[in-house]
């Protein structure tokens, strides 16, 4: 039975959702222009609106979560992003694994803003909201699903399956087919990270449009100045979440995807990169205004910028523009046409306002100071915004491509093939450039300053951070010379701020937020420098085997291959590929493949052996256990000469739709991070099943040496046994266990088929090991000659390739970003006060 | 000349800096007919070359030609010009990399040979589901 209520019911809910938020509009922009007798009518007239508003949202979440949380199938999005067995609590990614649930997650956030404007703002209520509404009102249109005139507008998360996928012939049979079981979720965003990261990174994209609507607010009612105060604390609070938002994706990345690294330029991160660094340039101009007055222009440019830049970035990474160029950008859902008149129309009116105000903004006359804060904040600002735009040059090839095709020329730009050395060329010296003026800009912040003052205040720090460089470059062993300068001037910022925070101790510690996050981002700066410029792949292939006869021996192998337990050096390290492994309920850590033995169900899986932990056994044998199959976990030993082994479980997830995905295992130290992932594991797919191929029948005596699978083996023993696992003997039975000795090249093994005659008929019982991919049966007795006949079969033996690499000191820019955060979170507490004691007074 | 002036000059001359600079980086979409040409007039830039894995009448990819010890691989790609071509990819061969419908290599042509620094894929089922899968 298809359960069209529930779908009907969010399709209604986003409905009134649209159209709720265009009378909101409507309401608080007739409140902002209309006459005090008017005002209160249309105020308290678009509070209701928005607030219907913020309960259909909620009513199309719940909606859309009951949907998915119930398994009806019968719709496209649980269908396409849930299965039976997802947990719980990775339903909630559901909704960001899909563009229209994005989207939602985008709007709710905006509704939560809403909410808290409505109940923090008095004055500033009115107009503010009405750009709120206007963005909600845009917003909810990409999720509307409607169809007037013949034009699609938005894409709802409420399609049936069968109305998303006309054609497919199981509809044309039978129209209320359900699908038994969904495709489930992308086994990648099944990571504790991907539930915390996507809703913080949307936090992140809402809260940009605080300050930009307070400043539209300011131009649009006259109040050019006022507008400051209040978003300057969101400005810092959105920069925060944004910020935070990012470093969450880069550590996903680095725990989960197996480029071996945090930061892969790819479009859609450089999409958030690039607004974040404008947005952090917007809040210090802004900042420089609340003191001197000066730079207000260039605050209103920044904010409106930022928000622009946010509205680009969704129109890259959502219109499908991006193409080939991304890896993980949305799917194409026809909603092009919209994102760009969402973008054009919130550029053009804020252009068109900013020219309208412009020569209303005070600038202030007199030449600005090289001994000013302002003069080096202004210089900070820009150096971010270029830094910016080497950034956005690139990822905008695409859009030229288009563009240039569109109007009838022929355009094939690609990325640079080196994106790194592209990037790393500019933002490298940007970000000594960064590092330098948070360093020597904070003097400037504290005290007037002039050439003598400038002079010996800068003494100090400039030799401690000489001394200090030097000592961490001579035990570190930094050589290049552009990490050297990036690390002077690393250490110089840490120590110019750890400074101007001694000299704050005195005063409050309500404004050491500036300091700290400075001594953060030098910290971020360092680790980038130290994880990324000193990562060393330490899986170097020394086997010396000619790759291949046309190319010259120009590429040095970064792979090693490993074959099951058969060890290898690898650097300082013996690495063994111990096996398979899986994890189940009930039962912590792994447990290997080889003790398990399959059912019908891919998720039970029945224990052939006792599972252990501390001692105690979990699962006994015969029990069964309920596993994850997605996730094979394959064991590495390292071996090191001191002594200090320890074990990675690197992972390949097997989803039949989405494929196969390759996510490292880290060992963390505090210097170092060795980072471990599999290149390649055989027998994953369907297709590429283990087969046992049938190489020999002998005929041995007992003491005979014999080749197995070019091994040296020989016949110990035959013997007749009273027990065999797993098979209960009756009384008449005859089995036959023959003992076989084999040399493999690291261990020796022995193998133990038996020959079984029960009523007269055989039944032969073989035994295999792994190690060597061999697999032996008894298949007969030869009493006349003494001998007996084996079959040998043989398959291709487990093996793994992997790299490894070395990330020194990753652990300082995990660190800087902590204490980032913590530098943030005081100057936003400092700035939401200040707005506050304002209102209060009614300065507002 | 006001500070801000000089200030003005140089962020216009560094932002001219990048864009050249950017311009001079930019790899570009090419076939491998274009990529030969390329490359025997004394060219070595790093190039996208899009295309597909050569496949048989019956869907089957030929001509993969993985090295003995399974580090590296080549293969037979077909581009837009249908032009075949041999590509050697010194890196084990990534997962999925048969059930792609596109491939990009990058890199450049040494003699005949077309050696790819990275392989981007687009796997159908990755992006959009296309068939339900019946089960009973």
């Amino acid at each position: 039975m298809i359960h069209s209520f529930i779908g009907n019911l969010g399709h209604l809910s986003v409905i009134v959702a649209f159209v709720s938020s265009l009378i909101a509009c409507f309401a608080f922009y007739k409140a902002t222009t209309s006459n005090q007798l008017k005002k209160q009518g249309w105020l308290s007239y678009g509070q209701t609106a928005f607030y219907v508003h913020a309960v259909a949202v909620l009513s199309v979440i719940v909606c859309l979560y009951f949907i998915v949380y119930n398994h009806y199938f019968e719709y496209h999005y649980a269908w396409s992003h849930s299965s039976r067995q997802l947990p719980f609590y990775y339903m909630i990614s559901c909704f960001w694994e899909g563009q229209e649930g994005s989207f939602l997650l985008w709007i709710f956030w905006n509704v939560v803003l809403g909410m808290v404007i409505l109940n923090t703002s008095r004055t500033w209520k009115a107009p503010v909201m009405t750009i709120f509404a206007l963005v909600q009102g845009f917003l909810t249109s990409m999720i509307l699903g409607v169809v007037i005139f013949n034009i699609k507008i938005g894409s709802t998360p409420f399609i049936l399956l069968r109305d998303a996928m006309m054609d497919a012939p199981v509809f044309q049979m039978n129209p209320d087919f359900i699908p038994e079981d969904g495709n489930g979720l992308n086994a990648l965003l099944q990571n504790y990270w991907m539930v915390i990261h996507p809703p913080t990174l949307f936090l992140g994209f809402a809260t940009t449009l605080v300050p930009f609507a307070y400043c539209m607010a300011g131009l649009w009612t006259g109040k050019v100045r006022e507008w400051i105060r209040p978003a300057l604390p969101w400005a810092l609070f959105s920069a925060m979440v944004l910020g935070v938002g990012i470093l969450m994706g880069a550590y996903w990345a680095y725990e989960t995807l197996n480029f071996g690294g945090y930061w892969n330029w790819d479009p859609v991160e450089n999409a958030v990169y690039v607004p974040w660094l404008v947005l952090v340039a917007a809040y210090h101009t802004m900042i420089t205004y609340r003191n001197s007055n000066t730079a207000l222009k260039t605050s209103v440019i920044l904010v409106v910028a930022t928000f622009i830049l946010i509205l680009y970035s969704t129109f890259l990474t959502r219109s499908g523009i991006l193409g080939e160029s991304s890896v993980h950008s949305f799917t194409d859902l026809g909603l092009s046409g919209q994102l760009l008149i969402y973008l054009l129309v919130f550029t053009i009116l804020s252009i068109l306002i900013i020219v309208y105000r412009w020569k209303d903004i005070p600038t202030s006359k007199k030449e600005v100071s090289t001994y000013s804060r302002e003069f080096w904040i202004f210089v900070g600002a820009t150096t971010l915004c270029l830094m910016g735009f080497q950034v956005l040059v690139a990822t905008s090839f695409p859009v030229y491509n288009s563009i240039l095709n569109g109007i009838g020329f022929e355009s094939n730009m690609a990325l640079p093939a080196d994106q790194v050395s592209y990037y790393t060329k500019f933002q490298l010296w940007f970000a000594v450039a960064v590092a330098l003026l948070s360093g020597t800009g904070q003097f400037f912040w504290w005290r007037k300053m002039d050439t003598k003052l400038l002079r010996e205040t800068l003494v100090g720090p400039i030799l401690i951070t000489l001394v200090v460089s030097a000592i961490i470059m001579w035990i570190t062993k930094v050589t290049e010379f552009a990490y050297i300068v990036l690390l002077v001037a690393g250490i110089y910022s840490v120590i110019a701020n750890a400074k101007i925070l001694w000299n704050l101790k005195n005063k409050s510690w309500h404004l050491s937020g500036g300091a700290i996050a400075h001594i953060g981002i030098a910290l971020m700066l360092i680790g980038i420098m130290y994880s990324s410029g000193y990562s060393k792949i330490v899986s170097l292939n020394k086997s010396g085997l000619l790759i291949s006869r046309e190319v010259d021996d120009e590429f040095n192998l970064q792979n090693l291959i490993l074959f099951l337990n058969e060890p290898r050096e690898m650097d300082k390290y013996s690495l063994i590929y111990e096996g398979r492994n899986v994890e189940a309920d009930d039962v912590s850590g792994y447990v290997p493949v080889e003790i398990l033995s399959p059912t019908n169900d891919p998720y039970y899986w029945i224990a052939a052996e006792d599972v252990q932990r501390n001692g105690r056994v979990v699962k006994a044998r015969g029990d069964t256990l309920r596993i994850s199959p997605e996730n094979i976990y394959f064991k590495v030993r390292y071996q090191q000469q001191n002594g200090q082994d320890f074990t990675l479980y690197p992972r390949i997830q097997v989803n039949a739709s989405m494929g196969q995905v390759a996510s490292p295992d880290i060992k963390r130290a505090v210097t170092k991070d060795l980072y471990t992932h599999l290149s390649y594991a055989p027998f994953m797919t369907e297709e590429e099943t283990r087969e046992w191929t049938h190489s020999d029948s002998l005929t041995i005596q007992i003491g005979e040496r014999f080749f197995i699978n070019d091994y040296v083996a020989t016949l110990n023993d035959v013997q007749r046994v009273h027990n065999i696992p797993d098979i209960k003997l009756e009384e008449d039975d005859i089995a036959v266990k023959a003992t076989i000795s084999v040399a493999g090249n690291s261990d020796d093994y022995t193998i133990e088929p038996i020959f079984l005659i029960r009523d007269q008929r055989v039944a032969r019982i073989p035994d295999v090991i792994n190690d060597l991919g061999v697999r032996v049966a008894f298949s007969k007795i030869n009493p006349a000659t003494d001998s007996f006949d084996f079959d040998i079969y043989t398959t291709q033996k487990d093996f793994v390739i992997l790299k490894a690499i070395e990330k020194p000191y990753i652990n300082i820019l995990w660190s800087g970003t902590l204490l980032l955060v913590f530098g943030y979170v005081i100057a936003i507490r400092r700035r939401y006060r200040e707005f506050v004691l304002s209102r209060n007074k009614g300065l507002e | 000349m006001k500070k801000s002036h000089i200030l003005g000059i140089v962020v216009i001359a560094i932002a001219i800096g990048i864009i050249m600079s950017t311009a001079g980086d930019a790899s570009s979409y090419v076939t491998f007919n274009e990529a030969k040409a390329m490359a025997s007039s004394g060219n070595d830039a790093k190039i996208h070359v899009v295309g597909t894995l050569k496949k048989s009448s019956d869907g089957t990819v030929e001509g993969i030609e993985p090295a003995g010890d399974k580090l590296s691989f080549s293969f037979l790609m077909v581009d837009a010009e249908m032009r075949e071509q041999q590509v050697y990819y010194p890196e084990p061969m990534p997962v999925d990399f048969l059930r792609s419908e596109q491939v990009v290599v990058i890199g450049a042509y040494h003699d005949e040979l077309f050696i790819a620094d990275k392989i981007l894929l687009k796997c159908p089922s990755k992006y959009q589901e296309e068939e339900i899968r019946v089960t009973s």
